[in-house]
């Protein structure tokens, strides 16, 4: 067992858990702080027979990413702000066309170029409204080494059974740090395999009849001489205006998302039920909001956490239920006010909701969280 | 590319009717979406004819392109085709070679989806020298927004946003291609269709990157601004102007418009071999293996 535990970074974790869920491609270009995943991969997909490239930009890297789906790969590509929102557009054709794809964003400080070495949460509601149209976005939002591991895993075996793209949010702290890990032996996690089709002569890339996931994708190459197209299209896969088979497209591709929301599901909670007070955090600002609440248990108070692992599609009625009893909801981020928003639209009216902001380039403080929270209280 | 082992014509078909049977899309809407006298309809027969010619299996082939009239055309054939973004084709036809080399990619492209929006992808594409063939289908103007001027529009043509004349200067794409590192350039007419099956075909066979330029009439967007009486008398005016280019000191290739009175040069600019990335990268994985399983001598 000893010999599994490693001090690795966040970013060195999600290059080596994207080898572990089967990752074979790998197009990207270099930005900070997320550079050490594109690195890392350069070295190690050669060794196994995979396939690294550098691409000439963020647009091309995710439409390389898209182009090996196509014929047979698991892919990623990893980014930061600026990369991020180059990637938009294809983040968009990805799920119109129904194509696995992971896309890792390491975020940092912004708008624009911003704070390219420091942390940041900006981009929460960009992975969700960053591509025009009604898009589905599924995006994970990791807090420690250890569960990035995880998130990527997942981020590919739901990019696969979902055939639509994954966004993994990171920040600058977390790609960065680095901890102590015991590394999950290959067995331990579930991978998800491609699921081809039996008989590529009667292969449908699409099925707008249903909002099913987990059905097979053919590769290009393979007999299946299919159409995919970043036009809204019918089954065919060919070009629509008929307003009746231009909704069924755009549903399934939303309705495969909040009809499979269950499947998606993932969050961590701490003593939130019946909490008096009930902090809402994601990824490493959370780690901070876990020292605060450790104190204020000291100090005799009913604290808990709630913690969405999984931000899109956004857990909200789970969220309702746990802090329904909360008199006070404190929210810390490290952004102007994003998850803030969501929490207002599901907490209970006479809630106090307190949220405390940084978005500096710093790691959001205990002391901070603590003495926002202290002054809330003494308003009263 | 790969041909057949045995060499034979996988796909023998010889009259149009049987070529268009078996390369046509049965599922697919037909009327096209193309205007009549449309240029882009040609360049689609001579690409058929080449593939047919060849012999390439058509599980083997892959039509990718980006966004406008020409890039409609995947959509038409029974390849594998990936219609893509604005200018990104060969962005997302590296992915698809680099990680399948066995594929024969074929990108068609509009003038303002390489040149313009896609411009960087084209000469990076050029200089990886990746076996990818591009068809570009130069009409001098964006078609399928309503005639707008392109990167490659003559000086002074009156164009929906270039009311007054056109005032910028045009790019010669195969200068671009040229300097840019791509292994086989030519530039052909939809009036010389022979010729433009012949370029896709070398184009094709290159194990490298290949540009093969088409001039197109759009009558739609581009002629009737512009002193065309008629799509027909656009492809005749296109087999008047065109100049032979032979490749000897004294014939020196001449950018589009240098030549007097409008004429032009077709012919093969370059078709040279030089280190093909898939190639490279399987080397290099040959080679990283091979260190590492002689951790000593590494
Ligand atoms: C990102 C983006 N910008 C703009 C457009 C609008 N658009 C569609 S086709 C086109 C130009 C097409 O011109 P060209 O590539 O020369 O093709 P043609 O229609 O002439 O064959 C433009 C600007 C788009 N679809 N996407
Ligand atoms: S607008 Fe021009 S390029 Fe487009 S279909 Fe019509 S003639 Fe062809
Ligand atoms: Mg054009």
């Amino acid at each position: 067992m000893a010999e599994r535990v490693r001090l690795i970074t966040g970013n060195h974790i999600i290059a080596e858990a994207a080898l572990a869920a089967g990752c074979t491609f790998f197009g990207g270009y270099p930005i900070t702080p997320s550079s050490e995943i594109a690195e890392s991969l350069s070295r190690k997909l050669p060794e196994i027979g995979g396939y690294f490239i550098q691409m000439e930009d963020e647009l091309a890297s995710l439409a390389a990413c898209i182009g090996a789906s196509l014929v047979g790969h698991k892919v990623m590509t990893a980014t930061s702000g600026p990369g991020y929102s180059l990637m938009q557009e294809h983040i968009g054709f990805a799920a119109m066309g129904e194509v696995p794809v992971v896309v890792v964003n390491v975020m940092r400080g912004g708008p624009s170029t911003g704070l390219p070495t420091k942390t940041s949460q900006g981009d929460l509601y960009q992975a969700k409204y960053g591509t025009h149209g009604d898009a589905p976005a599924i995006a994970f939002v990791p807090a420690t080494v250890r569960e990035a591991f995880d998130a990527t895993v997942k981020a590919f075996n739901f990019a696969e059974t979902f055939r639509t793209p994954v966004s993994i949010l990171a920040d600058e702290v977390l790609g960065h740090m680095i901890e102590a890990v015991e590394m999950p032996e290959p067995g331990s996690y579930e991978v998800v395999e491609r699921i081809k089709p039996e008989d590529f002569s009667t292969y449908s890339h699409y099925d707008h009849a249903t909002a099913q996931i987990g059905k097979p994708l053919a590769n290009y190459g393979d007999g299946a001489r299919f159409h995919v197209t970043g036009l809204t299209h019918d089954e065919t896969g060919f070009p629509t205006n008929d307003p009746e088979l231009i909704a069924k497209c755009h549903n399934r591709l939303l309705d495969k998302v909040t009809e499979n929301a269950d499947k998606l599901f993932w969050r961590e909670t701490d003593g939130i039920e019946n909490a008096e007070i009930a902090f809402v955090a994601v990824g490493t600002a959370s780690r901070a909001a876990r020292v605060v609440i450790n104190r204020l248990r000291s100090e005799g108070r009913s604290v808990g956490l709630y913690r969405p692992i999984t931000l899109w599609p956004f857990p909200a009625d789970d969220l309702k239920n746990s802090i329904s009893a909360a008199k006070t909801v404190v929210v810390p981020e490290m952004n102007a006010g994003q998850l803030v928003e969501e929490v207002r639209k599901y907490a209970a009216p006479a809630t106090r909701i307190v949220q405390v902001n940084r978005f500096d380039g710093e790691l959001i403080t205990p002391d901070e969280i603590y003495a926002s929270l202290k002054a809330a209280l003494e308003e009263v | 590319m790969t041909e057949p082992a045995d060499g034979e014509k996988i796909n023998a078909a010889s009259t149009a009717d049987e070529l268009y049977d078996c390369y046509l899309r049965k599922t697919s809407k037909f009327p096209h979406v193309w205007c009549s006298g449309c240029g882009i309809g040609i360049v689609l027969g001579s690409l058929i004819r080449s593939i047919e010619h060849i012999g390439l299996k058509k599980d083997d082939v892959l039509v990718v392109s980006g966004i406008g009239c020409s890039s409609r055309l995947p959509g038409y054939v029974d390849f594998n085709t990936l219609h893509t973004t604005h200018g990104r084709a060969l962005a997302f036809g590296t992915g698809a070679k680099f990680g399948r080399p066995a594929l024969n990619v074929i990108a068609v492209m509009g003038d303002g989806d390489a040149l313009a929006i896609g411009g960087n992808h084209f000469i990076h594409s050029c200089r990886r020298n990746i076996d990818i063939t591009a068809v570009v289908i130069n009409n001098f103007n964006y078609g399928m927004t309503g005639g707008q001027n392109s990167p490659t529009t003559p000086e002074g043509s009156i164009l929906t946003t270039a009311p007054y004349g056109n005032i910028e200067n045009p790019f010669d794409t195969c200068d671009l291609a040229l300097g840019s590192g791509a292994t086989f350039v030519a530039r052909s007419t939809v009036y010389h269709v022979a010729e433009l099956k012949e370029y896709i075909t070398l184009g094709i066979r290159n194990p490298g990157f290949s540009v093969v330029e088409v001039y197109a009439p759009c009558y739609t967007g581009y002629g009737r601004r512009n002193e065309a009486k008629t799509p027909t008398g656009m492809i005749a005016q296109l087999g008047k102007d065109a100049v032979p280019f032979k490749k000897t000191l004294l014939n020196r290739r001449k950018p589009p418009g240098s030549l007097e009175g409008g004429k032009f040069h077709i012919g093969i600019f370059r078709d040279e071999r030089k280190n093909e990335f898939c190639n490279s990268y399987a080397e290099l994985v040959k080679k990283r293996k091979k260190d590492m399983e002689n951790p000593i001598s590494s």
